[in-house]
């Protein structure tokens, strides 16, 4: 391959055949860096919401050749299927609620695929994630999107930390679903449209011609299909057991057909009779086949146990924001860290809906710090403290 | 400079065959089933085609029906086979998928092979009754250019199933093997003009008298109401034209790229540790080792890669390769014939195959040489 310009890079970017992948490439290719896409295949089994269906790939690949650049499909799926799929299905079957978007990025695109990019050569991979990479450095901040792979490399140079920071877009911010990055992986992505807003990623695909352009986002999980759903799914691969709803005073009020499919906090499918009252489920004990209902208030804890926790560069215990689902409100609190670093309490500022077990945890940072994200874990059903 | 080598994929078309068309395109475009002078010019194009891939394939010129290909070749033999005659129909574990699907959908039996990548010939008469009216075995394997003992399966299938069509798919072997010789006893042969020098989208399937495949297309009266559908005139030309050339300079060309190829795979070998080679007989020595490939084939497998990386730094150093079947988005799948043999999934992963062809050359090999051992290493140390 030729040398280029001194900033060009070999990148090698991510494309699940969506438009904002697409655009992702297409940014990289506009600033001269040597730009190759790959598809993953993960799944083989039957999906329609999935990134890898035939179709998805010939999407992937016609917005490659409109833009000029190669285009390869790489077969992960076994390895989707022992670190995302298996694992998803086992974590129901223990009364825990997996992300399998976290599993998929922590295993497959930022291990999997950072490996194998390394491996053929390239200097770094993008992906169309909703993010931006900024440069946390004694005060100064350079925030790194549409020029992203030069900035950030400068920043790794000059030693100051990478972080994931909230996208341009707050609606469709993904920093949470990136929480588990640490530096050495920081320092050699780009997230070229974390600058855009969405509107602005569709316009750009719409005046490149992309066919990606008004495709809808990608919804769900990406290996159940929508129209036979996670019962189905679940209830292929693991026996699920139905059990009995009550309410905190332990009076029964219904029933549930499969306790692996309830989730803490969960309020609506849930056959309470016409109850008027709101009911969420505050908790679940598969053993007795008992999941209890209360109001929000009964959620309410003054803790949170984390456990699996990772920094992005180092430890920051201490005053910060707590993100606890996918599109969720930060909530304050102060993290505690006993001896075991992977574990931790989150000390909440004011008491706070209890966390479904399993679900991750990003943490941001506190002051003007907070929209950056500094580590992550996942929900503890450990000792939590009752807030009321 | 690209070196192709996955001429088992498809080959280049002969010049002399790309000559061919071109006037028959142009010039004598009449539809050979019109009753005029141009008409009829066509149809004499058809006439001469036709006896030449009969000589080239061992078969009367009224056994020969042009199809679209291989594809459909085979699935004519084997559909064609059980709507004309019921019953069930048997393959071997390691065909190409145009048998295998096909044989799967009909609820038909599957054969295996064993770790030589050869039929197990017991297993065939084990897996034979009156119920099986077709029995599909490859003369030599896309994946590893392995070939088969036809002769022997054929005389199983006449004595366990007596009343059974025998079908070999022959696409990959007319450059390599004498196919007219190691066909006869076959009542169904399939070839596809682009494994050897021809167009893509042109196939025969040689139909045996007293063989009778219902035909999978309606209409026209085309190949004696066998494959309706106006024939591709220049195609069919251009095959005749590439299938003689190939048959012409067989005698040539075996020795030639046999010994290009035993360069190429001794060479590999030699320059790296945890290589495991398909089809080798005995302690793998050059030459004799391979008697039960074709001449043109190198196919390996590497412990502790993938082979779609290493595809993709062969690609990079401009040579052109696979590993084995893909699917129909792209990605690679294990392949279903190492699966077959006995390979474990990790290592099927790790296969590559080189094909060579009538236009391989030595500075190809060479390139070969210069890189594949450099590129697996890299991905055994970076670990991909």
């Amino acid at each position: 391959m030729t040398a280029g310009p001194a900033h060009q890079r070999r990148v090698l970017v991510a494309m699940s055949g969506g438009v904002d992948s697409s655009v992702a490439a297409a940014l990289l290719a506009e600033q001269g860096h040597e730009v190759v896409g790959v598809t993953m295949k993960l799944w083989g089994g039957d999906s329609d919401s999935g990134c890898c269906s035939v179709s998805d790939v010939d999407d992937a690949r016609r917005a490659a050749q409109a833009l000029g650049i190669d285009h390869h499909v790489f077969n992960f799926a076994d390895d989707f299927q022992r670190h995302v799929v298996d694992p998803y299905v086992e974590d129901h079957r223990l009364g825990r609620t997996p992300n399998p978007c976290v599993a998929c990025n922590r295993h497959i695109k930022f291990d999997k695929l950072f490996r194998r990019a390394d491996a053929l050569g390239f200097d770094l991979v993008a992906t169309g994630h909703h993010a931006r990479l900024v440069a946390d450095g004694h005060g100064a901040r350079l925030v790194a999107d549409g020029h992203g792979a030069r900035l950030v490399a400068d920043a790794g140079r000059a030693g100051a930390p990478v972080r994931v920071g909230r996208a341009a877009d707050g609606a469709k911010d993904q920093s949470y679903v990136l929480h588990m990055l640490s530096q050495a992986q920081l320092r050699r992505l780009v997230l070229p449209i974390g600058g855009l807003t969405k509107a602005e990623v569709r316009a750009r695909a719409a005046a490149l011609g992309l066919v990606t352009a008004a495709k809808p986002d990608s919804q769900d999980v990406c290996f159940i299909h929508s129209g036979t759903g996670r019962r189905t799914f679940l209830g292929d691969r693991i026996p699920l057991a139905p059990a009995r709803l009550v309410d905190t005073t332990g009076r029964e009020v219904g029933h549930v057909a499969s306790v692996e499919l309830v989730t803490i906090g969960q309020r609506r499918g849930l056959d309470l009779g016409g109850d008027a009252e709101r009911r969420y489920v505050v908790d679940i004990d598969r053993a007795a086949g008992v999941v209890t209902v209360g109001r929000q208030q009964d959620l309410l804890l003054t803790h949170q146990a984390v456990d699996g926790v990772s920094w992005s560069h180092e430890p920051e215990p201490g005053p910060l924001w707590f993100q606890c689902s996918a599109h969720g409100q930060p909530r304050a609190g102060r993290l505690e860290i006993g001896d075991d670093p992977s574990r931790a309490t989150i000390a909440w500022d004011e008491p706070q809906p209890r966390v479904a077990p399993g679900q991750s945890v990003a943490f941001y940072g506190a002051d003007d710090r907070a929209d950056l994200v500094v580590g992550g874990g996942l929900a503890a059903a450990g000792p939590q403290r009752d807030g009321s | 400079m690209v070196h192709y080598l996955d001429n088992a994929a498809t080959t280049p078309v002969r010049p002399s065959a790309v000559n061919v068309m071109l006037p028959l395109l142009t010039e004598t475009y009449g539809n050979p089933s019109g009753a005029h002078r141009m008409a009829r010019d066509a149809n004499r194009v058809l006439d001469d085609a036709r006896a030449t891939m009969a000589e080239a394939l061992g078969a009367q010129p009224g056994q020969i029906v042009f199809t679209g290909g291989g594809t459909e070749a085979d699935a004519l033999a084997v559909r064609g086979t059980v709507a004309a005659r019921g019953g069930i129909p048997v393959c071997s574990a390691i065909e190409h998928h145009a048998v295998l699907d096909p044989v799967h959908h009909l609820g038909g039996r599957v054969v295996a092979v064993g770790p030589d990548g050869r039929l197990d010939l017991a297993a065939l008469e084990e897996a034979l009754d009156p119920s099986v009216s077709l029995v599909s075995v490859m003369l030599a394997n896309n994946e590893t250019g392995i070939i088969q003992p036809i002769a022997e399966a054929v005389e199983i299938v006449r004595r366990k199933a007596p009343g059974a069509l025998f079908h070999t798919d022959a696409v990959q072997a007319l450059c390599w093997v004498d196919v007219a010789e190691a066909a006869a006893a076959a009542d169904l042969v399939s070839v596809s003009a682009h494994k050897f020098g021809g167009p893509k989208g042109v196939g025969v399937l040689v139909v045996r008298d007293g063989a009778d495949p219902e035909p999978l297309l309606l209409g026209g009266g085309q190949e004696r109401a066998r494959r309706g559908g106006t024939q591709n005139v220049a195609g069919i030309a251009a095959m005749a034209v590439a299938a003689a050339e190939t048959v012409a300079e067989r005698p040539a060309a075996l020795p030639r790229v046999a010994a290009l190829r035993d360069r190429l795979a001794d060479g590999i070998r030699a320059a790296l540790p945890g290589v495991v080679e398909t089809g080798v007989v005995g302690d793998g020595g050059p030459g004799a080792g391979r008697r039960h490939k074709t001449a043109n084939i190198c196919h390996l497998c590497f412990e502790g890669i993938e082979s779609e990386a290493l595809l993709f730094l062969l690609e990079k150093e401009d040579i052109m390769a696979s590993a084995a079947s893909s699917c129909a988005s792209g990605a690679i799948d294990p392949s279903h014939v190492l699966l077959a043999m006995g390979f474990e999934r990790d290592l099927a992963f790790g296969s590559l195959r080189l094909s060579l062809g009538y236009g391989t050359t030595e500075a190809d090999v060479s390139a070969a040489l210069a890189v594949v051992p450099a590129a697996v290493t890299r991905l055994r140390e970076r670990g991909s």
